[in-house]
């Protein structure tokens, strides 16, 4: 608890320990509704040389400012959060500039915002600094174990830039709970039992030991994952700089490590590759035996006989580029014989990742109307005028892109196979793509929906939307509209499977 | 020949491991060991335990489990024809070091990777059975990145999803024939389809269960990959419309860009000399941008003919200086989007920038003090009492903004 007194015409504020945000809390708020100017107002630690000097003056809080709990005073989240952090510091003017920043919160209720604030500034720069130490605590502790077996203890020797041992020692709680450890530093101490947490008084170096067997393996570590044909100096003594150096027991390489690095460096650049090693060969010969003679790799799927041959040489299709940026292949589904092929227009996201068609939102829109439609799911094959997804990257997601009449084309070859394997008496376009596909050239479906049209090899092809495009009706009202239209359409489809 | 000591395993698994360049251990769901009184936990941001000269950072236990390898990736230490000394760490032993490291904070966790001995299954399986012990037998609760072998089988990569924090699959090279030139027993329709598979099992267990309404653990950290740079002739252009169909496609946490460096046992197919640094540098500050900034990958590159990154400036301000029709942008108006397209404005210099404005109009000196440097800044904004006038567009603007040329550390 703070103690307050009054030394006119200044007031000194005493406050229990290095961060006894507490203490200053209840003074500073009781200081700033009573209109406590900031440069009235001196701020000391118990027990320190500086506190001393107003030694006699001291006052308790309830005397000295009466009433001063009955009111409240809010302040902004951001401020208490700033506050809380900003007590660890080690600049004895941090509680002054607080107590500043608070008194001026009264008029001002958005200076947190004001990022170029001078005294805003100055706050994030030392919550900046007490965060980085705090930080840099949990990253360099280096641990020696005492004994072995179920009673060994854990003991590491720090030196903190900041008042943090107390705030940081919960993260090692967290972190180290099935243990027994004490981290020492100059100003504290933090001492886990394996149930109990303390904070103690400060130590010396020479309180914690001074060697542990898995040090002689960490360097190794630390040597052996440093490549020297990257040195790069300052970017590590940016985020480790030497005067933690002397703690860590990986850091009395460096030096030697620097020093070695250009020449390593230079001899794997000259050195002249080798000859293959001696088990090479037989690695080669057993893993990957060269593929026997007269093994074409340019099969085109022409000769397939089944459909599940035709997918499988449709897997390393490169009639188009489109293969480039999709995952795979996304061939056609369902059996062979069937009465009819639904033809869509190209996989999506879904369909690519998964290497089956229609099993996007599209896929699950057209299998419930071919359901409400009566159409025998089981008897229908799916697939698409374009095998490979054609996409642009936008951040996380894949926007759908049209394949072109060059990729249609390309294409066709897989589904002019897979209808000829099928011997369908009826497809059915999904959208422009497929009947472009299936029928060679451009087609209206707008103005063509619900028609048949016969092929020159007597193929019926029934021409309808994507169900994509129902999907992409903003009002429900025509979306339920359109969603009617398409179900008559399979509806449709079902009379004429006969 | 003698046996070989832990010691000697591990300088030699440790060298194999350090091609990698990832060594994050952000990004996993936070969890501590309270409740199992065990040891280790995670808790957003990653820990940087140690730095080497390099300027990486050590973060975790980064080793193989082997260095024998069935592939031969001319790129790689590890590959079979290689006479680099090889090694192979037993489960234990793996086990033990991730803990007694950890114990001793030195690290935050493992990330394990492996050569391909026999086949992939049997490699995985080791890989799986690691991070199974430490998870059940030791109730550790660091962070564990297991590199999943492509064609290793579904229930594996289950398995491994259950333990590890992220899982990763190494795409090599930015394009297929680069691939099949370097790494030639290496199938990219392989890498691909593994990653979707990720894709789909990491987006799968993240909706709660049907029955239990709680969520399946699964690779909180999600997943990455690495791509090589310098090893073929790959024009950055062509590296980050890979990276762009990468992150789009599978939803990689990170893509990280490896200069290919040097190897002490080198093949023949390679570029001997040193790793291009700064070009590594740029790529990844233009990943940044694509990722953070809303730049479109193929406007980075836009007035670049041959597709390559300048290396003297950044790609930011490279942007910009060949956009300035663009500027100035005025910092007491314009929206984050393009404050956002400011040289010298970074993600948190345009949310303070955002903030303060609204309850004062921003002077020069304002912005000076809310980014790091208010020089880069200067010529691209308008704010009170302040245009940049024809600096904007005076012909030297890049002359004056890039830096003076240093030599580079040592080379």
């Amino acid at each position: 608890m703070a103690a307050i007194a009054r030394s006119l015409p200044r007031m000194t504020v005493k406050l229990a320990g290095q961060t006894d945000l507490d203490g200053w809390r209840t003074a500073a708020r009781a200081l700033a509704m009573k209109g406590v100017p900031a440069d009235q107002v001196g701020w000391t630690i118990a027990g320190n040389a500086s506190a001393d000097l107003f030694a006699g003056t001291d006052h308790a809080a309830s005397e000295a400012l009466p009433g001063a709990d009955s009111t409240t005073f809010t302040v902004p989240r951001a401020f208490v959060e700033l506050a809380e952090t900003v007590v660890c510091h080690r600049d004895p003017e941090r509680f002054a500039l607080l107590y500043r920043v608070l008194y001026r919160l009264r008029e001002e209720p958005h200076l947190m915002k004001i990022g170029s604030d001078t005294d805003v500034r100055r706050l994030e720069a030392m919550a900046k600094s007490v965060r980085r130490d705090i930080h840099k605590m949990r990253a360099f502790v280096r641990f020696r174990r005492i004994g072995g077996g179920p009673d060994d203890r854990h003991v590491a020797w720090f030196e903190p830039d900041h008042f943090i041992v107390e705030a940081n020692a919960p993260f090692f709680v967290r972190r180290f709970t099935g243990m027994r450890w004490t981290i020492l530093t100059p100003l504290a101490s933090a001492d886990w039992d394996g149930t109990r947490l303390t904070i103690g008084p400060g130590a010396t170096k020479t309180d914690a030991p001074s060697e542990d067997d898995a040090e002689t393996l960490w360097r190794t570590y630390f040597a052996s994952i440093f490549n020297p044909a990257r040195l790069k100096v300052k970017a590590m003594q940016a985020e480790m700089p030497k005067r933690y150096w002397r703690n860590l027991p990986e850091a009395s390489l460096i030096p030697d490590m620097i020093r070695g690095a250009e020449e390593k460096a230079r001899e794997m650049v000259e050195k002249q590759p080798s000859e293959p090693a001696p088990h090479h060969a037989k690695i080669q010969a057993r893993h990957w035996p060269a593929p026997p003679a007269g093994d074409s790799t340019t099969q085109d799927g022409a000769d397939a006989r089944t459909l599940a041959e035709l997918s499988r040489t449709a897997e390393s299709c490169r009639r188009c580029d489109l293969w480039r940026d999709a995952t795979q292949t996304v061939f056609g589904e369902g059996p062979a014989p069937a009465r009819v092929v639904f033809v869509g227009e190209q996989p999506g996201d879904h369909e690519d990742i998964a290497g089956k068609p229609f099993v996007g939102p599209a896929g699950r829109l057209l299998d419930g109307v071919l359901v409400e439609a009566g159409v025998d799911r089981d008897a229908v094959y799916v697939t698409n005028a374009v095998k490979h997804f054609k996409f642009e990257p936008r951040g996380k997601r894949r926007i759908h892109a049209r394949p072109n009449a060059g990729e249609v084309k390309a294409c066709r070859w897989w589904l002019d196979h897979e209808l000829a394997l099928i011997r369908p008496d009826l497809a059915v376009a999904l959208g422009a793509t497929a009947a472009q596909s299936l029928l060679g050239k451009p087609v209206a479906i707008t103005k063509l929906r619900g028609q048949v049209i016969v092929r020159d090899d007597g193929l019926r092809v029934f021409l309808t939307v994507h169900p994509s495009y129902l999907l992409r009706i903003p009002d429900p009202a025509d979306r339920d509209a359109e969603h009617g239209r398409f179900l008559a359409d399979m509806k449709a489809v079902k009379a004429l499977m006969g | 020949m003698t046996a070989i000591t832990l010691r000697q395993k591990l300088a030699i698994l440790s060298d194999a491991a350090k091609y990698d360049a990832s060594c994050a251990s952000s990004g996993a769901a936070k969890r501590n060991s309270l409740k199992s009184g065990g040891i280790g936990s995670t808790e957003g941001s990653g820990i940087c335990h140690s730095y080497a000269p390099d300027g990486r950072c050590i973060s975790l236990l980064k080793i193989l489990l082997t260095n024998f390898c069935i592939y031969d990736c001319s790129y790689c230490i590890n590959r079979s024809s290689s006479n680099v000394r090889r090694a192979r760490f037993t489960v234990d032993e793996v086990v033990q070091l991730t803990l007694d490291f950890y114990k001793r904070n030195y690290i935050e966790g493992l990330f394990l990777s492996s050569g391909v001995i026999r086949s992939p299954d049997e490699t995985m399986g080791e890989m799986v059975e690691i991070a199974r012990r430490l998870r059940e037998e030791h109730r550790f609760g660091g962070y564990i990145h297991l590199k999943t072998i492509p064609e290793c089988a579904p229930e594996l990569l289950e398995k491994a999803g259950r333990h590890a924090d992220r899982l990763s699959i190494n795409v090599e090279l930015p394009t297929d024939e680069g691939v099949n030139r370097l790494a030639p027993e290496k199938k990219p329709e392989t890498i691909r389809i593994s990653m979707a598979r990720l894709r789909s099992k990491i987006e799968e267990k993240s909706e709660p269960t049907m029955r239990t309404k709680t969520r399946e653990r699964f690779a909180p950290g999600g997943q990455s990959t690495q791509m090589i740079i310098g090893a073929d002739a790959s024009p950055d252009a062509t590296i980050l419309k890979s990276s762009a169909r990468l992150y789009s496609s599978y939803r990689l946490r990170r893509v990280y860009y490896s200069a290919f460096s040097p190897i002490p046992d080198s093949s023949s197919a390679l570029p001997l000399k040193n790793p291009p640094l700064m070009r590594e540098h740029r790529l990844y500050q233009a990943d940044w941008l694509m990722r953070f900034y809303g730049f479109e990958q193929d406007e980075i590159l836009s007035g670049r003919p041959d597709g390559m990154l300048d290396l003297a400036v950044d790609p930011k301000l490279a942007w910009a200086i060949g956009n300035r029709a663009m500027f100035p942008v005025d910092v007491n108006r314009a929206d984050r989007e393009n404050l956002l397209r400011v040289p010298g404005l970074g993600t948190r210099a345009v949310g303070r920038i955002l903030d303060t404005r609204r309850y004062r109009r921003l002077r020069l000196e304002d912005v000076g003090r809310l980014c790091q440097s208010i020089t880069k800044v200067r010529p691209f904004i308008v704010a009170e009492g302040w245009t940049p006038g024809a600096l904007t567009d005076s012909a030297n603007l890049r002359a004056r903004l890039a830096p003076a040329p240093v030599q580079m550390e040592l080379f």
